[in-house]
């Protein structure tokens, strides 16, 4: 009787993808700011603003398909920051400028990292992957000191923007934040079909319960490598970004405290979402970069000193801040967009 | 006779000072419903682990389809049809019931590589695994998250997860555990069903539902085979009846 009574078809693909309305609204806002940038007479100072927010986006991105997906906590996800931003840099100096060659090079040279760091770190569970991330990663950032040739502690100023086939248009202000967001929708689109593919079944699936994946014949240790190399290509080319939007390079884009900046980003964003995590790096970085005027202004009612200490010491405000987020905000900021949609 | 299908020779497991399987040799036949008994703490469990791969074995061999699996992992075993499941429900809470299924019909076949394509939407992948749902009656239940399944429905869920693997014998660890009466007698059938058509090696509690569905049934005492007989002579075999069924019930 349970045969006859449960049989079903497979259900039939459904006609057409649901199209996520948030991720749309983000990269139209990302897509139409220039135009406001130009009118709001500091168009300097705000491309340059939100480039710096899309270039972070790329790079959460990049750690989101591993920690979201994956449940793989890199806390050493800066290196191939430094990775991408150290290939333009040395590249550069020695004259090769051009982006179609620092590119891939940046690319190979960071998933070459990720495969051998991966290799050894995937072999370890839980607090120890952790620590053996940001191992490899502090391994690189002294190493990026100590490379005297290249600037040591100090960094490097960059000659020039990276030239496109021969062409300097990167060093206008439009045209790199341009070839910013192209790279950003190319890393966000690219990730989004990864998650949805067999693929990226079997990296949720090993999230959830490796034993189980184990036992239906999966071996998950390929899958996440292969994911976290593909994961740190992606942030190495937001450091190749980096490099070329501050014309300078320097350890400081592979300190552990960026690390655990990508990681906040990400889960303030929202974990497992795609573009929570670039929602994740846009508020953290315009809460870093406003919240000093926000307590300014909004302290009017305290004496001036008091009031100038409080802007000078904002951090005190940021940190507790992002923590209420986290503690209060199951989800991030994507959870609270999801409640409000539902409610 | 043919070939066993399954060969344990002198299988051994201590944790320390601890037995817990001790000299185990049993040979499973092709097709055949092979049911393993005992008393709690008897080593069913850990039985189960060591053929399936999950705890490796501190001396003996494990034979698979005339190959010796040993050594292999999990996965590996996996692969060449030896399939498991949990006395613990162990799936996917947050996959559909059939994306449960579906997940383990591509491990079968392969090129979980693929970086593109909507894995969700792949009929390949759908379709065999609608039919391994309906095999143990879930068909109804395709789209529900599986962590929102009742308990029984789980293991339904378990056993149509390991049959996508597409197994030539199947490991179940005690597939009635915690069931309600309902629920077990859908799952007895569900078993019935298969008999004959795949070898399985059970692992179960309920002495009913062993002695109506086992061609062969062995008894493990203190990580010891003490017997492996039809279903009436162990009943009726004295060693048993002092070591194990007299203790709880008379069957």
């Amino acid at each position: 009787m349970t045969e006859l009574t449960g049989t079903q078809t497979a259900p039939a693909p459904s006609p057409g993808m649901r199209i996520d309305i948030i991720p749309v609204i983000l990269f139209a806002a990302f897509a139409a700011a220039p135009l406001l940038a130009s009118a709001s007479g500091a168009e300097g100072y705000v491309l340059s603003l939100l480039t710096r927010v899309m270039i972070f986006g790329l790079a959460a991105l990049s750690l989101d398909l591993i920690l979201g997906y994956g449940a793989l906590v890199s806390f050493g996800h800066a290196a191939f920051l430094g990775i991408g931003a150290y290939a333009v840099g040395i590249l550069a100096s020695h004259g090769v400028e051009d982006a179609l060659i620092q590119i891939p090079v940046a690319l190979a040279a960071s998933a070459l990292f990720a495969l051998v760091t991966g290799a050894i770190s995937l072999r370890t569970k839980g607090v120890y992957f952790i620590m053996i991330t940001l191992a490899f990663a502090q391994m690189l950032f002294f190493l990026a000191t100590s490379l005297a040739p290249y600037g040591g502690d100090d960094g490097m100023t960059l000659p020039t923007r990276s030239l496109v086939a021969g062409a300097g248009f990167l060093e206008n202000d439009y045209a790199f934040y341009a070839a910013t967001l192209l790279c950003l929708t190319g890393g966000y689109l690219l990730s989004r079909a990864i998650v949805t593919s067999r693929f990226g079944r079997v990296l949720r699936g090993t999230k959830e319960n490796a034993v189980r994946m184990e036992a239906i014949g999966f071996q998950p240790f390929r899958f996440q490598l292969a994911a976290y190399v593909i994961s740190g290509m992606m942030a190495g080319l937001a450091g190749c970004l980096m490099a070329n939007q501050a014309e300078f390079i320097s350890p400081a884009f592979m300190t552990w405290q960026r690390s655990g900046e990508l990681i906040f980003m990400v889960v303030l964003g929202g974990l497992g979402s795609l573009h929570g995590a670039i929602i994740g790096a846009a508020a953290f970085l315009l809460l870093e970069e406003f919240l000093p005027e926000l307590l300014h202004a909004g302290s009017f009612f305290l004496n001036d000193d008091v009031r100038w200490r409080l802007t000078e010491n904002w951090q005190m405000v940021f940190g507790p801040i992002l923590i209420l987020i986290v503690l209060f905000a199951r989800g991030g900021i994507m959870g609270i967009l999801r409640r409000g949609s539902h409610g | 006779m043919a070939e066993p299908l399954l060969e344990l020779r002198n299988l051994r497991k201590a944790y320390g000072a601890l037995t817990v399987t001790d000299d185990v040799s049993l040979s499973v036949r092709p097709g055949e419903l092979h049911a393993v008994i005992g008393p709690n703490g008897a080593g069913k469990t850990t039985l189960i682990h060591q053929i399936s791969g999950m705890l490796s074995s501190d001396s003996g061999q494990i034979l698979f389809d005339g190959e010796n699996v040993t050594h292999l992992s999990m996965p590996q075993r996996v692969r060449r049809g030896l399939a498991r499941s949990f006395q613990i429900t162990s799936i996917l809470p947050g996959f559909s019931a059939l994306e449960n299924v579906a997940l383990a019909v591509q491990a079968r076949h392969g090129s979980s590589f693929r970086l593109f394509g909507n894995a969700a939407q792949e009929r390949a992948l759908n379709e065999p695994a609608m039919q391994h749902l309906n095999t143990v009656g879930l068909g109804g239940r395709a789209s529900i998250p599986a962590g929102l399944l009742s308990h029984g429905e789980k293991r339904q869920l378990e056993l149509a997860i390991a049959l996508a693997t597409e197994p030539k014998l199947l490991l179940l660890d005690e597939p009635l555990a915690g069931t309600g009466h309902d629920e077990s007698l859908r799952v007895v059938e569900t078993l019935r069903r298969l008999k004959g058509r795949i070898t399985i090696v059970l692992i179960e509690h309920d002495m009913d539902a062993v002695f109506s569905l086992a061609d062969r049934v062995s008894v493990l005492v203190y990580g010891r085979v003490i017997a492996t007989d039809t279903p009436e002579n162990v009943r009726m075999n004295e060693d048993v009846r002092t070591a194990y069924l007299g203790e709880e019930e008379t069957v």
